[in-house]
């Protein structure tokens, strides 16, 4: 429900939530409620009129509702049978109980036996609202272990550095590194650790199946005021100017690459041939990806990058000579 | 919008649930302000308004009072329309709110805020805030997931063009949805595959073109022994079969192979170079992943490990 919405039923909705929400208070802040509802204090008052000028004229005229907004403080003295908030729908039932069951599933971040006894509690509430969504299910990737997930949550909670030995698979380096924890992410079905990095000073992301070697240091994260955590929303890799565009042609078997990595552009070529194009700064993880596409994966342009995967997959197979 | 409509809208509901016994359409339009005069436009009206209820989910039930009664009325019940008691410890009004916020754009985030602020109204504080630095998200970007999480949920039997892997051009599935499943950030459906006859798991990212209800609500059934959870597992994990392969891996290099090794020592004769001992499922894909190390790795057995990467290899010459 879009409490700030403009239709009618959106509106009704959050009446029928508003009077509950005042009356389990007994006294609650104009203030406080325009927060939670997502609305303003002017269009708290209107709602607030609203109910109170509900009239019903047969059999005898009566008000209701009777309540007070004085003071910045709102007070319902009469509720008439809408003391009660509505059951949970199907889908509100579902969203909340997919999600946390989701949490869960999460190794070693969250109170399970909270999650167990909140899981029980809203399924008893949403009675029959329930049930679907035990159709409905996430499962996390469970190659970060466990442990690195616990220590990275008691570096963020005790507000310690980290230090990491990080892989970086499209260089196939094992790194070493200094980074004052953030962030935990759960995202895509992975965990990754948002970080201010001592050694590159910036915000870095690092999943968390990559990490080799992980300590929480006796020294306290200090993250500095210009580290900005990403947008979510705009996704999780965000191109920049800066970066090279690289334009790949992929057979059937190399789709798998259109729908892996954030590509700018996917054109179909028939018979099973897409040309997709994309941006990144760092070209080293597109030879190691065109190597093992052989075959199925032709970089088009830069034309530089393309001698150069040619050229590296000339020195492999020198190996084998 | 329309205030007048609300305002209806709300009285109507006050006063089918302040009644105990069912009350008919004319008692209604009188009890209710702001129905039209005529009573021809006042049906219509309240036809909608019925429909508009029940889309939010509130009991509206019909029936009469006595066996005397010739016209049907209409009422609330109290008890079909409040959700039940519930209670919260603080640790879990907690996890409930860091729940509420996992869907954040995706569809049900909006599902998700209404059932949150019905348990405030239930008088449980949730607060938004909660463990520092923790933040879990769903998302949805598959176009497909709306429609099917609908399908899934009201049993509706649905069409969808799909494109498989390894094929060019998609094809026409016909699909009784049991579950959709999210397994490791990618969304799957399962259920009963009409044309085949039999269960099949989809990747809703490869779902093309729009997905269509073919039958009503409640054509679908769940048979009772289908576990969409294991389905999507399956589909999704290797073969079991367990195999080794012996790599020459240049000193520095190949870190991720020797994360699965079981024996990694110098290499006897070569310089720069370990022998590696590593497990691996399926020869395809670790041929793949091999051959993206480039001249940092040599397959020394199996044979056909081996020449799965030379293929590789020389396919990227061009």
């Amino acid at each position: 429900m879009s409490t700030r919405a403009g239709t009618a039923t959106d509106r009704l909705q959050r009446l029928l939530a508003l009077v509950p929400y005042v009356v389990s208070r007994r006294v609650v802040g104009l203030a406080e409620t325009a927060t939670t509802f997502g609305i303003t204090e002017s269009e708290l008052v209107d709602d607030l009129n609203m109910l109170w000028c509900v009239e019903l004229r047969a059999p005898d005229p009566y008000c209701p509702i009777d309540l007070s907004y004085e003071g910045g403080e709102i007070m319902v003295s009469q509720a008439e049978s809408m003391d009660r908030p509505l059951r949970l729908g199907t889908d509100e039932a579902s969203a909340l109980l997919i999600a946390l069951r989701m949490l869960a599933e999460l190794p070693g971040t969250q109170d399970r036996s909270a999650l167990r006894r909140t899981i029980a509690k809203l399924e008893a509430a949403a009675g029959t609202a329930a049930a679907v969504s035990a159709q409905v299910a996430v499962q996390m990737d469970g190659r970060a272990p466990a442990d690195v997930q616990a220590l990275v949550a008691d570096a963020l909670r005790r507000r310690r550095r980290l230090h990491l030995s990080y892989y970086v698979p499209g260089r196939d380096e094992a790194t070493e590194r200094d980074a004052d924890p953030m962030r935990m992410l759960m995202l895509e079905g992975r965990a990754y650790l948002e970080a201010w990095c001592r050694r590159a000073e910036a915000v870095r992301l690092f999943r968390l199946d990559r990490v080799l070697g992980i300590e929480v240091l006796d020294l306290p994260a200090q993250v500095p005021d210009e580290a900005e955590p990403r947008d979510l929303d705009s996704g999780l890799f965000r191109p920049s100017v800066g970066d090279v565009q690289v334009v790949i042609e992929l057979a059937g078997a190399g789709r798998w690459v259109a729908e892996y990595y954030p590509c700018e552009e996917t054109v179909d070529l028939g018979e099973g041939r897409l040309r997709v194009s994309l941006r990144t700064p760092d070209t080293r993880w597109v030879r190691r990806l065109a190597l093992r596409l052989g075959e199925d994966g032709r970089v088009i342009s830069p034309s530089e990058l393309a001698s150069q995967i040619c050229a590296d997959a000339s020195a492999a197979l020198a190996q084998y000579a | 919008m329309s205030k007048q409509k609300t305002e209806r809208l709300l009285s109507l509901v006050v006063c089918l649930l302040s009644s105990r016994r069912y009350l008919t359409a004319a008692q209604i339009r009188d009890a209710v302000p702001g129905y039209p005069e005529t009573f021809d436009a006042f049906k219509r009206m309240f036809e909608r308004d019925k429909d508009e209820l029940r889309e939010l989910g509130i009991p509206l039930e019909t029936g009469i009072n006595s066996a005397a009664d010739e016209e049907v009325g209409y009422r609330i019940s109290r008890q079909a329309y409040e959700l039940p008691e519930i209670r919260l410890e603080p640790d879990e009004a907690a996890v409930l709110g860091l729940a509420a916020r996992v869907w954040q754009q995706a569809e049900l985030a909006g599902a998700a805020a209404g059932g949150l602020l019905k348990l405030r109204a239930a008088g449980i504080d949730a607060e938004e805030t909660t463990q520092p630095g923790i933040e879990p998200r769903l998302q949805t970007d598959e176009a497909a997931f709306g429609p099917l999480w609908r399908a899934v949920r009201d049993r509706r039997p649905v069409t969808f063009g799909y494109q498989a892997a390894g094929r060019s051009e998609p094809q026409r599935r016909n699909l009784e949805p049991w579950g959709v499943v999210n397994r490791h950030g990618r969304w799957y459906v399962v259920g009963h595959d009409r044309d085949r006859g039999e269960q099949r798991v989809f990747r809703l990212s490869r779902i093309e073109g729009p997905v269509t209800f073919t039958g009503p609500a409640g054509r679908v059934t769940v048979p009772a022994g289908a576990d969409v959870h294991q389905a999507v597992r399956d589909w999704d994990s290797a073969p079991p079969a367990l195999l080794t392969a012996v790599l020459r891996i240049r000193h520095g290099a190949g870190h991720g192979l020797r994360r699965r090794a079981s024996s990694d020592s110098p290499a006897r004769g070569h310089d720069g170079w370990d022998l590696v001992e590593a497990s691996f499922r399926d020869v395809g894909w670790y041929a793949d992943y091999i051959a993206s190390f480039g001249a940092d790795v040599v397959v020394l057995d199996p044979v056909d490990l081996r020449d799965a990467v030379i293929s590789r290899l020389k396919g990227a010459l061009g």
